[in-house]
């Protein structure tokens, strides 16, 4: 079974290399173009995994984990916030945001997909 | 654009053979779009010679050239029994009116000889290599040098 | 391959993420900006260094790091937005576009462009912001174990509610662990509650033991545990040695966390207020081949339609026949479709004015003039291809303005004008055409150099009386401009003809309005679309030539009267007490006229850019109707006095006439100049 991942970033490039990535490791891939997309995509897309920009437009992407998180549907789903930042403040703020885990910009294609492999368990 | 490269010997390839100014040339099969009849053309003003003018080409508005004037041959006075070679390079299409097609032959790529080196002239440019055959020897015409991309007038 | 496309993709976006830079910067300026402005400032230089840094293009990121980092402070208030910020942040998005630039066209940064800038922003920048720069990276614990065989590793972890929260399954991590070597899997439910009723599944109860065998060392027990180290009493140690391992962990307590509602972040809800109409609408992206596929397509369906009308023609059927009515709805439809495709390549004009903003810029800078650059009609639309072949006329025609046209500060002081220089560049649409226009307010051209230039060059001879708008339009001849009279700035190699050449190109024509002291205005005229064009279908010489409605006045069948003559040859029409020279058509193409008396032929009273009017002397009108443009550019390449090709109703190849080439002055010496450098091109193979 491949897993379903709902991939949230306003960058077009960044989308399209996510998608490239992500299908070319067998996953199937559902792009939101900010935040208040990918939570509306999320209330439909079963997905197994969310991976969320932070800085977008409309809402970012501690915006879109609290929704989450919040919400009546598939609250526990596992995301991955995608990132330039590093560093401790980082983590402590996706943490706060319930965010599962995060990768930092530019991301490695290997290490990206063994990390979704890990946390979908496929 | 395909290099005859003695080193892949390997390789084979097509080429149409065709007359033009009373000699044997040939055009790699790749190049070649379709092979038609002579048709009327559409005359350009102020053209050169060789420009024999264009032709719908289902939508597409060709040039044709007269290979054998463009080649340093004298011009032929295109009849019914003359045939078009439609080529394709790049994005470009260009009709070449020939005297004749012959055959496809296939050879393989170590049988392509350089172009002996002899004075500049303009069938000499435009010949990429030749192929030995029997006793004959046919050329193999180079699109890119007998067609340049870049124009006096391109902005 | 895929990789090229994504890159393709990131630099369009770049485009996008420029405008919406400088669009912000603008607001900015002008004291407009809200919070939301400031957040898509830093988004887009932000977006920028993301996604250049998936293609590890350096230059930018480095360049875009600190940029961001200013503006950063900027939105956060740590920084005031006076005018020295606001001009560094200005210079910063113009370098920003050119390293973006030169990464696309793969050639190096321009240090000495770029450093100065990085340096002024760093200015801004406390020493903390750039010292946090040097630590990015979190240190690893590595571990130097060398023993070859593995050892046993007992994992402890204790997940809590966050844990849970965080979207994290205790089943997933102890597979994980199983991944890395044969486990003993021990669950602890000690902390169960007695009642179930006290159950609460988003709480942690359970503590799981593995033990994993034939280890190194932990690092890729810990790389499991990456995200979840911290929310999971996590234990970790060595079962050989038997020192106790207290290090790694600091248990958590077991609190009941939800995720903190203040912590939603603050543009969460945001009202969408007077910004709602800079938010791209929701958008299709399209191959541009399947767009051009369709439009060819739509082509033939218009060509199609009149071979039917032309069949329905010569059928005669009776006037009352409903085919008619057909025919019309049809030509309605065939039309409306061609609109429809046609608006979807249309693009605002808005990026390439973007972009002109900072060649003027730039051209000031060079210069050492003050000049101001206002746009208007941005939203205007023309075809995608128009905005793609306007940029470099543009570019080079802009940089005119501001190298010969604007005077200096300090003779502009010593007119009523003031200190800065203007220069408006405009589009809009006007009677099925766009007209864009470059306005300086500077000192005019200098009709008796150009004279004397062109005279030099032999484009003129010495004693010729032109009038002014010809002397203009010698601007346009090629051979005009040389290194030795453009300047630096200016003369890249290329001349007003080029300008000229791509603008005809694309069905357009160009026109000169100069007045000495008062500044010189170019107008640029293109065709709505540039596909189809209402045409006069005429004779010539026995070939069938199409003629662009648009710059036909009226036709005229001269009676003898009409005609004057001056010299051998030279014809002149008579028409409302004026004087026009008459063009041969036929002459030009060296084509033979059906009839050698003008009287028998019919002239096009044509209004064109360089002489105000001619008439061009044709065999026949056909007919007049919709022609579907052909471009004979990228199989040819531009001959003098024809624009394009189109296909009639019988399949024939039909030329499209361009009248101002015909018309131009100095038409014959051009032609034949041209016509000579296009056969040295044939010939240098």
């Amino acid at each position: 079974m491949s897993a379903h991942i709902l991939a949230i970033d306003d960058s077009r490039t960044i989308r399209a290399l996510l998608t490239a990535t992500l299908e070319k490791a067998g996953f199937a891939v559902t792009t939101a173009v900010d935040g208040v997309d990918g939570v509306a995509k999320f209330q439909e897309a079963q997905a197994d995994l969310v991976i969320t920009d932070v800085n977008m437009p409309n809402k970012d992407g501690f915006g879109v984990i609290n929704d989450i998180r919040q919400g009546q549907v598939n609250r526990a789903v596992p995301v991955l916030v995608l990132t330039t930042e590093s560093g401790a403040a980082l983590k402590d703020r996706a943490r706060r945001a319930g965010a599962t885990g995060w990768i930092v910009k530019p991301f490695d294609d290997e290490a990206l997909v063994s990390v979704i492999k890990r946390l979908t368990g496929t | 654009m395909q290099r005859h490269d003695n080193s892949k010997a390997e390789k084979h390839i097509e080429f149409v053979t065709l007359v033009a100014g009373g000699q044997s040339f040939c055009i790699e099969i790749t190049q070649i779009r379709e092979i038609r009849r002579w048709s009327p053309v559409t005359h350009l003003p102020h053209s050169p010679s060789y420009v024999l003018g264009v032709i719908n080409l289902r939508g597409a508005v060709v040039p044709i050239l007269d290979l054998a004037a463009k080649l340093g041959f004298s011009a032929i006075t295109p009849t019914e029994r003359h045939v078009i070679i439609i080529t394709a390079i790049d994005d470009r299409i260009v009709g070449l009116l020939v005297e004749s097609v012959s055959e496809i032959l296939g050879v393989q790529a170590d049988m392509v000889r350089e172009t002996p080196r002899t004075k500049e002239d303009a069938s000499a440019i435009a010949v990429a290599g030749i192929i030995p055959v029997g006793d004959d020897m046919i050329k193999i015409i180079s699109l890119d040098a007998l067609l340049p991309t870049t124009l006096a007038t391109a902005a | 391959m895929m990789d090229s496309a994504i890159l393709d993709a990131f630099f369009e976006e770049c485009e996008d993420l420029l405008v919406a830079l400088s669009d912000g910067l603008a607001d900015m300026r002008e004291g407009l900006a809200d919070d939301e402005t400031l957040n898509a400032v830093f988004r887009s230089v932000h977006s920028i260094k993301g996604a250049a840094g998936a293609f590890s293009l350096e230059d930018v990121v480095g360049f875009a790091h600190i940029f961001e980092t200013v503006l950063d402070d900027v939105r956060s208030k740590k920084l005031a937005t006076d005018e020295a910020l606001l001009r560094v942040l200005q210079r910063a998005g113009d370098i920003l576009a050119d390293l973006v630039d030169a990464a696309r066209d793969d050639l190096p940064a321009d240090r000495d462009q770029v450093d100065p800038v990085l340096r002024e922003l760093e200015s801004f920048l406390s020493t903390d912001d750039l010292v946090k720069e040097e630590f990015v990276f979190e240190a690893l614990t590595l571990s130097f174990d060398t023993r070859d065989s593995g050892s046993e590793f007992e994992v402890s972890f204790h997940p809590s509610a966050e844990f849970y929260a965080a979207g994290n399954d205790p089943a997933l991590f102890i597979s994980a662990l199983h991944d890395l070597g044969p486990c003993t899997v021990q669950v602890e439910t000690v902390k169960l509650p007695t009642d179930l009723a006290d159950f609460d599944w988003t709480k942690g109860y359970l503590t799981w033991h593995v033990v994993v065998a034939d280890q190194k060392n932990d690092l890729a027990i810990r790389e499991i545990f990456e995200f979840a180290d911290d929310l999971c009493a996590l234990k970790v140690h060595e079962t050989t040695k038997d020192d106790p391992q207290p290090d790694v962990m600091s248990l958590p307590e077991e609190v009941e966390t939800v995720p903190e509602p203040d912590l939603e972040p603050a543009q969460a809800a945001r009202p969408s207020t007077q910004k709602a109409s800079k938010k791209s609408a929701s958008t299709l992206r399209v191959d541009p081949e399947r767009v051009d596929r369709l439009i060819n397509a739509v082509g033939e369906l218009i060509i199609n339609q009149s071979v039917i009308s032309q069949r329905i023609e010569e059928a005669s059927l009776p006037n009352s026949s409903e085919l008619y009515g057909d025919l019309d709805n049809y030509k309605l439809l065939a039309r409306e479709i061609q609109e429809g495709v046609m608006a979807i390549r249309a693009q605002p004009v808005k990026p390439l004015f973007q972009r002109m903003l900072r060649i003027a810029r730039e051209a000031a800078d060079a210069t050492g003039k003050d000049v101001n650059l206002v746009t208007e009609g941005e939203a205007t639309e023309v075809d995608k291809i128009v905005v793609e072949r306007l940029a470099d006329p543009l570019t080079h025609m802009i940089r005119n303005a501001i190298d010969h046209g604007i005077e200096k500060p300090e003779e502009r002081a010593k007119t009523d004008k003031p200190a800065t220089g203007t220069l408006r560049l405009t589009a809009s649409q006007r009677s099925g055409s766009i007209v864009i226009e470059i306005i300086d307010d500077g000192q005019g051209l200098n009709r008796e150099r150009i004279k004397e230039i062109a005279v030099s060059k032999g484009l003129i001879s010495a004693d010729a009386q032109l009038s002014a708008q010809e002397i203009d339009h010698l601007l346009f001849a090629p051979g005009f401009s040389t290194a030795t009279e453009v300047t630096n700035l200016s003369g890249r190699g290329v001349g007003m003809d080029v300008v000229k050449t791509a603008i005809t190109a694309l069905g357009g024509r160009i026109a000169i309005n100069s007045i000495a002291g008062q500044g010189t205005t170019f107008s640029i005229t293109l065709p709505l679309t540039l596909a189809v064009m209402d045409g006069m279908i005429i004779h010539v010489g026995g070939q069938t030539m199409v003629v662009p409605i648009t710059s036909i006045l009226e036709t005229i069948r001269p009676a003898s009267t009409d005609l004057a003559q001056i010299g051998l040859d030279n014809q002149l029409l008579r028409i409302r007490g004026d004087y026009v020279p008459i063009i041969d058509l036929a002459e030009r193409f060296g084509v033979t006229p059906q009839s050698a008396s003008l009287t028998d032929r019919v002239l096009l009273l044509i209004q064109t850019e360089s002489v105000s009017q001619c008439a061009i002397a044709v065999d026949d009108i056909v007919d007049q109707r919709q022609v579907v443009v052909k471009s004979m550019q990228g199989t040819y390449g531009q001959i003098t006095g024809i624009s394009g090709a189109t296909i009639l109703g019988d399949g024939k190849i039909a030329l499209i006439i361009d009248p101002d080439a015909i018309a131009a002055g100095q038409g014959n010496a051009l032609s034949a100049h041209i016509r000579a450098q296009k056969e040295d091109a044939y010939a240098t193979t």
